[in-house]
């Protein structure tokens, strides 16, 4: 038999399944039922891990999700998680799982050694003792402390397993399948409610799971088979096992995770995410146990009073051999009753309170089992296991008289449920704390919410069953149906009993370390000298501390550390109040948030018709929001430079062909089209007639920048608007916005066209001979068909409309097709300029031929902070009507002299590359100390051809009454000196848009 | 996350909303006649209010349409909602 501790009978395993799993290497078996921790407890591994900062032997103390030892690693490479918990883990055939923290074993850890200096590492240590340079920093503490405090390691390639998002809308919610949530979703679901009941378990129970309660006649086990088949079979209910809701927002929207890979379905899916929006909640999440803090209270081998009931009873392994109970409260003695049945020595109860209850106290002496009322565990002892604990009177907040020893491998510990209010707080609901019980319990909640059972402080398994019944009940009655209540009648159960809270045992000044948070390793004396330091609210104390922090967020020890905060500062709990419950309850990993939103997916791609000519072409691509647009395209084996140097040459010498249908469209029709225009505009469009284009700027409210683009009228009360590409959908809704909301009687309708229309550019001296070719019709002399002006036509066969606008300063044509005709549009128009060497070009080119004639890009020569005068684009602002921005325009700040404006920069040094966003300073003052004037900043660098050196845009403070100043470029490589000039750095006359 | 009942489209998850922050800030009709603190005031403040808040709008995702709604911005309740235009409702009583 290689499982020491198990059961011969007993228990919701089976044992005709045996699962060899490894450990730490070390090759172990359990049974199909087990979760990990409990398959090590069958096999007598008690250690498991090592603290966070001590690094102390730690073991499984919980049976659920509360546990905060035993974070393991689980899986190999791609597969491999870091970070879950033990007791979470469903033990499957050759699952491999190793401790983490732990450096170099989990038996022998050198870290240990900061036990023995502990004295050096009190609580915020890190916000004292690791000062000095930022050198020091980087070099010596950060990597000391990532190596000592790592826990697990996040996985080093990629994950190729798949995750999936699923969207349900339900009538009921019930969060949690233990006796409450049961007993709610059959009452909603015998209403015939739409139901969900999610459960973080591999089955449904609950607490009823280790339970000798009956219910109904059956045993507790019967009862939940019972109602889960009747769930099952029910058409309106979806069950949920394996799920934890980890979420609560706004409107009843919750979040759940279904590990689907531990599931039947578990090779094609890893994880699914859920996403719930309920018309009604019912929350039965039940309660969590609460250690007790006493000295040395983390030894292995302690272990929550209701997880010992449970790894007897569900899974039949013995956490030990020789057992002793330490409680404030009458319902742990279930723990004492199931360890004697299942044949533990239980050497002794050991209990805080002076009365106990004749007819508990009557349950040990029926049972021979010592029982010591008043008496405290003051400290435990052994070095990785618990070998014996010391018992003695409690005597007011002292320990009286001397210790007793009493041997024993196992220290079972209550200090009273906690509801578990996660959700409940997550949703906003407010804590109220409930002296008689001694925990926080539910308030007023949200909205169309409720909870139900331990999570409700209602412990008790026939009170629970009820209140799950009727709020199941309530819940449907709620969501429109008629529902009615089935009480189930409840025998022999275990009844919630008394309590007198017990928040840590006092303690000898030389005894050991008393820990409230076993995985932040925040003991007593932390949480005292927090307070000490003024840290003496529940938020303070938490981050001073750590208390609540990590992968169990403080299940076990935050309710410990408020009444330890609560009896220093001497204010009442209810006082001092909580911390913040956020979302996730439980880790959640990347993978099931990504979901299938990954690679490819991650982002919806936005193509051209042109796309795969492109591509097939040999297209470098850049995002430009979600358009792909090519950058350049390289020949040969051509680098970025000098395909774009290729690129503007050919442009400027011949011909170019650009891909310009992202470009945004708007077409704008109605009466109050040119009207509209005005106000959006700051200049003017009254006179512009049909036929003809003008450039347009827009700014916002506040005056600055906002838009530009070229608009033509296209008939008297229709325009076509051109945007930016990355601008499009902000000046839809922008000028939307204004329609409806300021001008609602202006009779203009908008309509976005970016889509309809694909637009071949062709640009440069021989752009005309090639349009020719493919529309020999069309009058293309600079009279018949002039700048700014459009025309309709048949190009290469296809409707088409032309417009004669120039980004590049050269002479050049943007033909426009509709959308699918885009492609044989560019085929033709390739064919057509062969005799002229066409070439394509990207939009790095782009950007060089618009920078060398000091055309801005809004975002690249604009930041929200610039002026249309601040860009030499005064002139273009109306003074003779009103239009958005312009009561800002004329605000002091935008009228003061030293404002940043836009001017050409030339590098002394030609062949200097200066980078974009580099900041500017007068001559010299690079040496000098800190803080330096800053004059401006490089918004555009370039190599030219055109101009054979480097070139930029900047905007510098009053630039443009400073041309011709060397400044200063702030470079870490060395400052780098260049002139200011004039930013239109080629074919200052404009000559060249009308060709050669 | 919001359920956001569109007068014109009824209720619709937040996500394909976009909100416009505070309503029934009046646009100045005579700009010019205000100071530049006055019309700093105007474009830059905003209450921020705790409990009732009326606020525009914008079904983005949908029917594009601007609308007012009042929320509880402590509860995130929305209170009432109406169309641009439409005056508030008079809502009685202390913020529930």
């Amino acid at each position: 038999m290689s499982q020491p501790r198990r059961l011969a009978e007993g228990g919701l395993i089976d044992r005709s399944q045996a699962l060899p799993f490894r450990f730490n290497g070390k090759s172990l078996t359990g049974f199909a039922g087990d979760t990990l921790a409990s398959a090590l407890i069958a096999n007598g591994v008690h250690l498991v891990g090592r603290s966070f900062k001590y690094h102390r032997p730690r073991g499984i103390m919980a049976a659920g999700i509360e546990d905060p030892n035993g974070l393991v690693q689980v899986g190999t490479g791609a597969r491999t998680v870091p970070n879950l918990m033990a007791t979470q883990v469903p033990l499957s055939a050759g699952l491999e799982a190793t401790s983490v923290n732990v450096f170099p074993s989990v038996g022998f850890d050198a870290g240990a050694a900061i036990g023995w200096g502990s004295r050096l590492f009190p609580a915020g240590f890190y916000y004292k003792m690791f000062f000095g340079s930022p050198a020091l920093w980087r070099r010596i503490y950060e990597p000391l402390i990532r190596r000592a405090a790592g826990w697990g390691k996040a996985p080093e390639v990629a994950d190729r397993d798949r995750y999936d998002h699923r969207h349900h809308h339900c009538d009921v919610l019930v969060v949690g399948a233990g006796p409450a949530g049961l007993a709610a979703a059959r009452s909603a679901a015998r209403s015939g409610a739409r139901v969900v009941l999610a459960d973080a378990d591999e089955r449904c129970g609950g607490s009823l799971l280790s339970s000798k309660a009956e219910i109904d006649g059956l045993t507790g086990r019967e009862w939940c088979d019972q109602v889960v088949d009747e769930l099952g079979a029910a058409d309106e209910v979806l069950l949920l096992p394996r799920t934890v809701v980890f979420g609560a927002y706004d409107g009843n929207y919750f979040c759940a995770l279904e590990r689907t890979e531990d599931g039947p379905n578990g090779a094609k899916v890893r994880q699914r995410l859920w996403h719930f929006r309920s018309r009604e909640i019912v929350l039965a999440t039940g309660a969590h146990e609460r250690p007790l803090v006493f000295a040395d209270n983390d030894r292995p081998g302690t272990m929550l009073a209701g997880a010992v009931t449970g790894y007897l009873r569900r899974w039949a392994v013995k956490p030990g051999e020789r057992m002793v109970l330490f409680t404030n409260n009458d319902r742990a003695y279930e723990a004492a009753v199931a360890a004697d049945a299942a044949g533990i020595d239980v050497a002794a109860v050991v209990d805080s309170r002076e009365q106990v209850d004749p007819a508990v106290a009557d349950m040990l002496s029926t049972r021979n089992i010592r029982h010591l009322p008043g008496h405290v565990v003051a400290r435990t002892q052994g070095r990785k296991h618990v070998r014996a604990v010391h018992v003695g009177r409690l005597k007011g907040d002292r320990i009286d008289g001397a210790l007793e020893k009493i041997a024993c491998d196992l220290l079972a510990v209550s200090g009273g449920l906690s509801p578990a209010v996660h959700l409940f707080s997550q949703a906003q609901g407010r804590l109220v704390y409930d002296a008689d019980l001694a925990c926080l319990r539910p308030g007023q909640g949200a909205d169309r919410q409720r909870s139900a059972g331990g999570c409700n402080a209602t412990f008790d398994l026939a009170d629970a069953l009820i209140e799950g019944c009727r709020a199941g009940a309530e819940a449907a009655r709620a969501a429109g149906f008629e529902a009615s209540e089935d009480h189930p009648d409840v025998a022999s159960a275990w009844t919630a009993g008394a309590i007198v809270p017990l928040w840590s045992v006092p303690t000898a000044s030389k005894a050991g370390k008393r820990f409230v948070d076993l995985q932040n390793d925040t003991t007593v004396a932390d949480i005292k000298l927090a307070i000490r330091e003024g840290f003496d609210s529940a938020e303070h104390l938490k981050r001073y501390t750590l208390t609540g922090f990590g992968t169990d967020q403080g299940r076990t020890s935050n309710v410990n550390a408020l009444g330890i905060l609560a009896q220093a500062v001497d204010r009442p709990i209810q006082e001092i109040g909580t911390t913040t419950f956020r979302p996730p309850y439980t880790p959640v990993t990347f993978g099931a948030m990504g979901g299938r939103d990954r690679g490819a997916l991650f982002d919806p791609a936005r193509l051209t018709p042109m796309h795969d000519w492109h591509v097939a072409n040999g297209a470098v691509f850049e995002d430009v929001g979600q358009w792909k647009r090519p950058r350049y395209f390289p020949r040969g084996g051509e680098r970025m430079r000098a395909a774009v140097a290729r690129e503007c040459k050919a442009t400027r010498e011949r011909v170019g062909i650009f891909d310009a249908s992202t470009l945004g469209k708007i077409d704008i029709q109605g009466p109050d089209a040119v009207a509209f225009l005005n106000r959006v505009y700051t200049n003017g469009w009254t006179t512009l007639p049909v036929g003809k284009a003008r450039y347009g700027i827009m700014c916002g409210e506040d005056g600055m920048v906002f838009d530009d683009g070229t608009t033509a009228r296209l008939a008297e009360h229709r325009f076509l608007m051109t945007t930016t590409t990355g601008g499009a959908a902000g000046v839809l809704d922008h000028l939307e916005e204004f329609l409806q909301t300021e001008w609602p009687d202006l009779r203009v309708r908008l309509t976005s066209v970016t889509e309809q229309w694909a637009n071949v550019s062709l640009a440069g001296p021989r752009s005309r001979d090639v349009l020719a070719a493919m529309a020999p019709d069309l009058d293309l002399s600079p009279d018949g068909f002039g700048f700014l002006q459009w025309r309709d036509a048949i190009v290469a066969g296809l409707d088409a409309r032309i417009f004669r606008v120039s980004f590049t300063g050269e002479l050049q044509y943007e033909i426009n097709v509709p959308w699918h005709f885009g492609q044989a549009l560019w085929d033709a128009a390739m064919a057509a300029g062969e005799p002229f060497d066409i070439t394509p070009y990207g939009t790095e080119t782009m950007h060089v031929l618009r920078a060398e004639k000091g055309f801005i890009i809004v975002g690249q020569e604009t930041d929200g902070t610039t002026t249309p005068d601040d860009l030499g684009l005064g002139r273009m602002v109306s003074t003779k009507k009103d239009f958005i921005g312009r009561r800002s325009l004329g605000r002091s700040d935008c009228l003061r002299p030293g404002r940043k404006q836009l001017v050409g920069l030339l590098p002394e040094d030609p062949g200097r590359a200066v980078p974009e966003g580099s900041q500017l300073v007068e001559v010299g003052m690079t040496t000098r100390p800190p803080p330096v004037p800053m004059l401006g900043f490089v918004t555009s660098s370039y190599w030219s051809a055109a101009l054979d050196r480097h070139f930029c845009l900047a905007l510098v403070a009053d630039g443009r009454s400073r041309h011709g100043d060397v400044i200063e470029v702030a470079l870490a490589a060395g400052p780098a000196l260049a002139r200011i000039v004039d930013p239109v750095f080629y074919d200052q006359e404009g000559t060249r848009r009308d060709g050669d | 996350m919001l359920i956001i009942p569109c007068p014109w489209c009824g209720n619709r998850d937040e996500i394909e909303f976009h909100c416009g922050g505070q309503a029934h800030i009046a646009r100045p009709a005579e700009p010019d006649r205000l100071d530049d603190a006055a019309w700093a005031d105007y474009l830059f403040m905003r209450d921020n209010a705790k409990g009732r808040h009326a606020e525009r709008w914008v079904h983005n995702a949908g029917c594009r349409r601007w609308f007012n709604l009042i929320r509880d911005t402590t509860s995130h309740r929305i209170l009432a909602v109406y169309r641009v235009g439409e005056r508030p409702p008079d809502l009685e009583g202390p913020t529930p």
